[in-house]
């Protein structure tokens, strides 16, 4: 990125300079001269982009994993006032929406997990689909899709799968309200039928891993984490449906956009604004998507436990937080001094609500929500938590991951999936896929350095670490 | 190599489709004597990402039809409807057809079940509006645009 559009506020945050004539609103890129350097010069013109929208409330920001998107960048966090023209854009969404991770602790020392790491990592590949093509063995019949999109994980837990103290510990206590299952297209539902309980591809992942590194006792304690001990992440999102829905509104508020007089700079960023038809239904239809991502997470951990139930009769993998991070939703936030509802788009971004928020479950309330940084499968993951600095600064946002440095093209020229395998292999770190290309792909060297993510994310003051995570297993789609 | 401008393009074995470069995803490129033709293999080349297209039987074709008047949408409707119908039906393709009259297109694509031994890529949730463009030159038609995966 070419830093000399930006000014340096401190070492962790950067302003853009308004270019003569120029009409936006501000803009704030979090991050270190390293990481920032290091993006591309995309990243800058996709949220400049987002600060011409109408209805932006404060800055347009980047967290420090930011890197190119489509229409925002991921890694990108926008608020907008309805009462004031606001906009909800389905590009600020994402295909995938909902995608997120849920972390699950359980009591076992990774020392005895450690010899039966194999059986475990072949029985998690034989029983969580994953990858393109597969399928799940739950199929549902339309009527019970649309119980799955007004329910979410409470539509799981209800029919057999997970416990009811799960709930406690999803956002939205597992179920987005204000879901319409009727502004969700039948092809979108079609699409879903055999993708219940599945993983997906990409960057998607089921990891066993070890807390190799506590960073902060006392939230560590709060969160039930400890050295040495074995957790499991699922990362994964709304599959079929919410990829449907993100293409049925990209072209259907596109379209609107032209219509409603809204001049996008860039097509992707289709938009509607809020308080209008076409954003309501939209509204409607990803809160739906978002159940459907918390449904799947929630079937995702039903099948990890019974894999771990086989090898560990008394394992508990209790659920310690899920958190989703392609979202936009409505959140009350001070700004200047008085209390607003605003629709915070979150593409890529994490939300990070600072201790004594009172949607936090109790547990955390002292510490602040779990926030977890997904790294590569080589590296290593981070749990943090979210900060009172955070609200005034991002709406209680963070990083999700450590953002890819490379494109998938150029990791393919670099690393060959077999190989990659084997090394990691080498390293003790057990990988499980179809998709040699999807390996080659997700090379731990196309990331970015998640440590320094990390902590950039910490000095910003947008979350702060707790806890460090080093992947044992890793089943890829 | 010799119709690719820009050389962080790569080209795809048959020479009518490739890739260009973006971080996070992939930018797929269809090119043709004719509009429809650059279509289809632009969706070849969406669907060489997630396997190897020759390897695919042309067992079963699914009809596919949609009016759109702008054909920069038209585009990535087309690529979404073909997503949308290999999914729901459980299949993956590999050869396409695409005819268009004023703003009703129809088109099929032919291909087969996922079996065991297909190659698996990386699936595309998507196509996207960025990066789009379809436009015409002396030499034919090229269609692009960001595929999510």
């Amino acid at each position: 990125m070419d830093l000399a559009r930006l000014q340096q506020l401190n070492p962790w945050c950067w302003s853009v300079l308004l270019e003569s004539g120029e009409r936006r609103g501000e803009v704030r890129l979090y991050g270190s001269r390293e990481l920032l350097s290091a993006m591309d010069n995309k990243v800058l013109e996709q949220i400049t982009n987002v600060a011409r929208l109408p209805g932006l409330v404060g800055c347009a920001m980047t967290m420090p994993d930011a890197h190119w998107g489509y229409g925002f960048p991921i890694g990108g966090v926008a608020a907008f006032d309805p009462e004031r023209g606001g906009i909800i854009s389905a590009g600020g969404v994402g295909f995938d929406i909902s995608c997120g991770i849920r972390c699950l602790r359980s009591e076992l020392p990774w020392q005895e997990v450690a010899p039966r790491a194999r059986p475990l990592a072949d029985s998690l590949f034989r029983d969580i689909p994953a990858g393109v093509g597969e399928e799940g063995d739950i199929k549902l019949a339309p009527s019970e899709l649309d119980s799955v999109l007004e329910g979410g994980a409470r539509w799981a837990v209800q029919n057999g799968y997970g416990a009811l103290e799960d709930l406690e510990f999803i956002e939205e206590r597992g179920c987005m309200a204000d879901a319409v299952p009727a502004d969700v297209s039948p092809l979108a539902k079609k699409r879903q039928r055999g993708e219940m309980g599945t993983l997906g591809s990409g960057n998607h992942y089921l990891e066993v891993q070890v807390v190799d590194r506590i960073h902060d006792g006392v939230a560590a304690a709060a969160f039930g984490i400890r050295e040495g001990q074995t957790v499991v992440s699922i990362h994964c999102g709304s599959r079929g449906l919410g990829h449907q829905v993100g293409t049925d509104y990209l072209v259907s508020l596109a379209k609107a956009a032209g219509r409603l007089g809204i001049e996008l700079p860039d097509r992707e960023l289709a938009c509607a604004p809020i308080l209008s038809d076409e954003g309501q239904q939209y509204i409607g239809a990803m809160n739906a998507a978002m159940n459907c991502a918390l449904a799947n997470r929630q079937i995702l951990t039903h099948l990890t436990r019974r894999v771990f139930h086989h090898f560990f009769p008394d394992a508990q993998l209790a659920t310690l937080f899920d958190v989703s991070h392609n979202t936009c939703k409505a959140e009350r936030h001070v700004v200047d001094g008085r209390e607003r509802l605003l629709y915070v788009h979150r593409k890529g971004a994490t939300r990070a609500f600072g201790p004594g928020h009172p949607t936090l479950p109790p547990r955390y309330r002292d510490v602040g929500q779990p926030v977890i940084i997904g790294g590569s499968m080589g590296t290593g993951s981070y749990i943090l938590c979210g900060t009172r600095e955070s609200e005034e600064r991002a709406y209680s946002s963070a990083s999700h991951g450590a953002g890819r440095a490379m494109s998938r093209h150029q990791a393919l020229k670099q690393w060959r999936g077999r190989q990659l395998i084997d090394e990691l292999a080498g390293q003790g770190i057990l990988i499980r896929t179809r998709s040699m290309r999807g390996a080659a792909e997700e090379a731990p060297g196309a990331y970015k350095d998640v440590d320094l993510v990390a902590e950039a994310t910490e000095q910003a003051g947008l979350a702060r670490r707790v806890a460090f995570l080093r992947p044992k297993v890793c089943v890829k789609g | 190599m010799t119709h690719l401008a820009n050389r962080n393009e790569t080209e795809g074995p048959d020479g009518h489709y490739g890739y260009f470069e973006h971080d996070a995803d992939i930018g797929i490129i269809g090119r043709g004597a004719t509009l429809e033709a650059a279509f289809e293999k632009a969706a070849a080349a969406m669907f060489a990402v997630m396997t190897d297209l020759p390897a695919v039987r042309r067992e079963r074709t699914a009809g596919l039809e949609f009016e759109e008047a702008d054909i920069e949408l038209a585009l990535v409707r087309w690529l979404n409807l073909l997503l949308a119908t290999a999914r729901e039906q459980g299949m993956v393709f590999a050869e396409f057809r695409l005819d268009h009259d004023g703003v009703v297109w129809r088109g099929s694509a032919a291909g087969e079940t996922w079996r065991a031994d297909l190659e698996r890529g990386v699936e595309v949730k998507g196509a996207t509006l960025t990066m789009l463009s379809v436009k015409s030159s002396a030499t034919g038609w090229e269609a692009r645009c960001v595929v999510d995966v």
